[in-house]
């Protein structure tokens, strides 16, 4: 395997001063994760998955460590540099969908790219509308967020995270908020997001989804326990077609 | 993000809760209209005064019998109505350094009478010199000459209100002989029309003679009722007040102390007491108008803390997709902006339409013409002052939002 590393950590610790107290979040995590790999963090809550993510996803900075994101090392960059690296290499798909409210889907899709002043108005348009279509919402592009249904509002997250082409899709616990056969539904997309080549992180607590991925990394108070690839990956869309289709 | 979205997401804002928005405007509107209105009122009048006097020799000068009122306590002596003599007309014709015209003048009511048609009204006596200083014209005929002056002739000249009442068939009053108090006077010219004061008052109603007839052959006065002077200029005018009371002290052997009994005034020193007062006035009410604005200034920053906190999660949303302090800072402070200046804009409309509201009912249904005017520098000031306003009370709340921590704001409940 000769693929290019999109993420890089080393020795990254993140400590919180809580009043008096100092909380170890992160006591030393190093990694390289390259591209095309689907990996999910696990680990029991207060692990410190959260705290990676954001670190990973360039919402903080870690109090000591390196840490190189596609190649740029990102520790020692400004905030603004980090809000356009944020812009450009990153998707996020948030537990609570995070969509604006009273908006369209397609508006919703558009906004990471709303601040980026290389992509004029009908590039915009065109590729929100491309990625809706992708996440199997294109006859809903006009659809405010308030007339969706959970899974819906989580495609719509989705298709906002991969409109800017990503290096990394970063996800926190992206089925937490929905039944089981929307999670798999969600799954089913990642999986196929991840077969066109796509880089995911797939923060969860739930041992059952690691299956679907292809490596899984686990958090324990902080540091790293387990970083195994997976033999075996089971296909979702096969456990799909199992589940009973609930009644409307 | 460019301006036009950023716009566009603050219209949203707005218009998402469109009560409140409207609410928060509303010290910004009562603000602005009432700047508006003030304003419109203020440099009406202004305008209206300097109308009356368009015309009047900018270096008039009137020199009027009695002291002033706060010299005797208001006591009035009959007396002092008599101080202004021929002897003292005299001496400022002989001595006066500044003036470049004198005219005086002599008052007497009159009953003016043309065949059928009669008319009454006031006289006044005077000499050719009236007309350079008070800015007035003759639309027909001529002014009575100087030797007409001199000999005491029987001629008048006539304002437009008494020419319509006492040849109502347009017939030519020049040459005509007409009765004033049963002499027989002949019409020798037409004054161009003025119109009415700002107070009502008619500006053509009246009929001018030459000063001596009045003295000799109407009411046998021998002294005046008031001297009107011009200065050389406007400049002069001070220094000509000066001369003339030198002049009259010495006539009227007055010495250090003793109650002056005349008085100068000067058409300088009214205006610039007129523009003194609007001057006043105006900081006054603007002092009113900008308490008015700061109230709403902290409405709209009172809001935009509300929205700040209502929309944390929205704004770590946005910056987790890129949005950088900038474009978070742009997009609150077009927020503030847009409600201020939209207040604004409301503003001007409603006190613009009050202002010309009352400037309709005043000119047509009272007396006092006043010609309130929105003039459009008040306009553009007025949104200038809410942009500033905008800015400056949407600065510290956009900061705040700006400066959320992008976690701690999704985490947000
Ligand atoms: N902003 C913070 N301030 C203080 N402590 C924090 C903060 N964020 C996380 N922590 C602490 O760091 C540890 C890891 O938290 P987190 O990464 O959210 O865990 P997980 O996502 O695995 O449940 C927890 O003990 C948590 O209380
Ligand atoms: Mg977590």
């Amino acid at each position: 395997m000769a693929q290019k590393p999109v993420i890089e950590l080393e020795g990254i610790r993140r400590d919180f001063v809580v009043g008096e107290e100092t909380v170890h979040a992160l006591r030393g995590v190093s990694f390289t994760i390259h591209e095309g790999e689907f990996v999910t963090i696990m680990g029991t809550s207060g692990s410190g998955k959260s705290t990676l993510l954001n670190i990973l996803g360039c919402l903080d900075t870690p109090t000591s460590g390196e840490y190189r994101l596609d190649g740029i090392p990102v520790r020692t960059m400004s905030k603004t540099q980090r809000a356009v690296l944020r812009n450009r290499k990153i998707g996020f798909v948030f537990q609570s969908y995070n969509l604006l409210a009273k908006t369209t889907a397609v508006e919703n899709v558009e906004l990471p790219l709303m601040y980026n002043s290389e992509v004029g108005s009908r590039e915009r348009r065109e590729r929100a509308v491309t990625a809706l279509q992708r996440v199997g919402l294109g006859d809903r592009l006009n659809h405010k967020s308030n007339q969706m249904s959970g899974g819906q509002m989580q495609r719509v997250a989705i298709a906002r995270a991969l409109v800017n082409d990503p290096a990394v899709i970063l996800a926190d616990e992206a089925t937490g908020n929905l039944d089981t056969r929307t999670s798999f539904e969600i799954l089913v997309l990642f999986q196929q997001l991840h077969a066109e080549g796509r880089t995911i992180i797939f923060v969860t607590h739930n041992p059952e989804i690691a299956q679907y991925s292809t490596r899984t990394i686990t958090l324990s108070d902080g540091k790293l326990r387990e970083d195994r690839m997976n033999d075996t990956i089971l296909n979702a869309a096969d456990k799909l077609a199992t589940l009973p289709v609930e009644e409307e | 993000m460019n301006i036009t979205n950023l716009f566009k997401i603050a219209l949203k804002a707005i218009g998402a809760n469109k009560m409140r928005s409207f609410l928060t405007m509303l010290g910004i509107i009562i603000g602005v209209s009432s700047v508006i209105i003030m304003l419109a009122l203020g440099t009406g009048s202004k305008a209206t005064i300097m109308q009356e006097i368009e015309g009047v020799d900018p270096g008039a000068l009137n020199v009027i019998p009695g002291p002033s009122y706060e010299d005797i306590d208001g006591n009035w002596l009959p007396e002092y109505s008599q101080t202004i003599t021929q002897a003292d007309y005299q001496s400022i014709l002989e001595k006066n350094k500044y003036l470049k015209a004198i005219c005086p003048m002599v008052y007497t009511s009159g009953q003016f009478i043309n065949g059928k048609n009669n008319h009454s009204g006031s006289v006044q006596g005077v000499n050719n010199e009236f007309l350079d200083i008070n800015g007035l014209s003759i639309s027909q005929g001529d002014m009575f000459t100087d030797p007409e002056v001199k000999g005491a002739s029987k001629v008048c000249i006539l304002g437009k209100t008494v020419v319509d009442k006492l040849f109502p068939n347009e017939a030519d009053p020049i040459g005509a002989v007409i009765r004033i108090n049963s002499i027989p006077v002949r019409v020798v010219g037409v004054l161009k029309s003025k119109g009415r004061t700002a107070f009502g008052q008619d500006q053509d109603d009246i009929v001018l003679m030459p000063y001596t007839t009045v003295m000799k052959r109407m009411i046998s006065q021998d002294y005046f009722d008031m001297i009107y002077v011009a200065a050389t200029s406007k400049e002069m005018a001070s220094l000509a007040k000066q001369d003339l009371t030198e002049i009259l002290r010495e006539n009227h052997k007055l010495r250090e102390g003793d109650i002056q009994d005349f008085r100068v005034n000067s058409l300088e020193e009214a205006t610039s007491m007129v523009d003194s007062v609007m001057n006043v006035l105006t900081l006054l009410l603007s002092c009113i108008a900008g308490i008015s604005l700061l109230v709403g200034g902290i409405g709209i920053m009172n809001i935009m803390y509300v929205s700040v906190t209502e929309r944390t999660r929205e704004i770590g949303l946005r910056m987790s997709v890129g949005a950088r302090t900038v474009d978070i800072m742009s997009q609150f402070l077009i927020e503030a902006i847009l409600i201020s200046v939209t207040g604004g804009l409301i503003g001007v409309l409603i006190g613009s339409g009050i202002s010309y509201l009352a400037r309709f009912v005043l000119l047509n249904f009272t007396e006092y013409h006043i010609l309130i005017s929105v003039e459009p520098w008040t306009v553009l000031l007025s949104f200038a002052i809410c942009t500033i306003t905008g800015i400056f009370f949407g600065w510290y709340p956009a900061k705040k939002a700006a400066n959320l921590d992008p976690i701690d704001a999704l985490r947000y409940e």
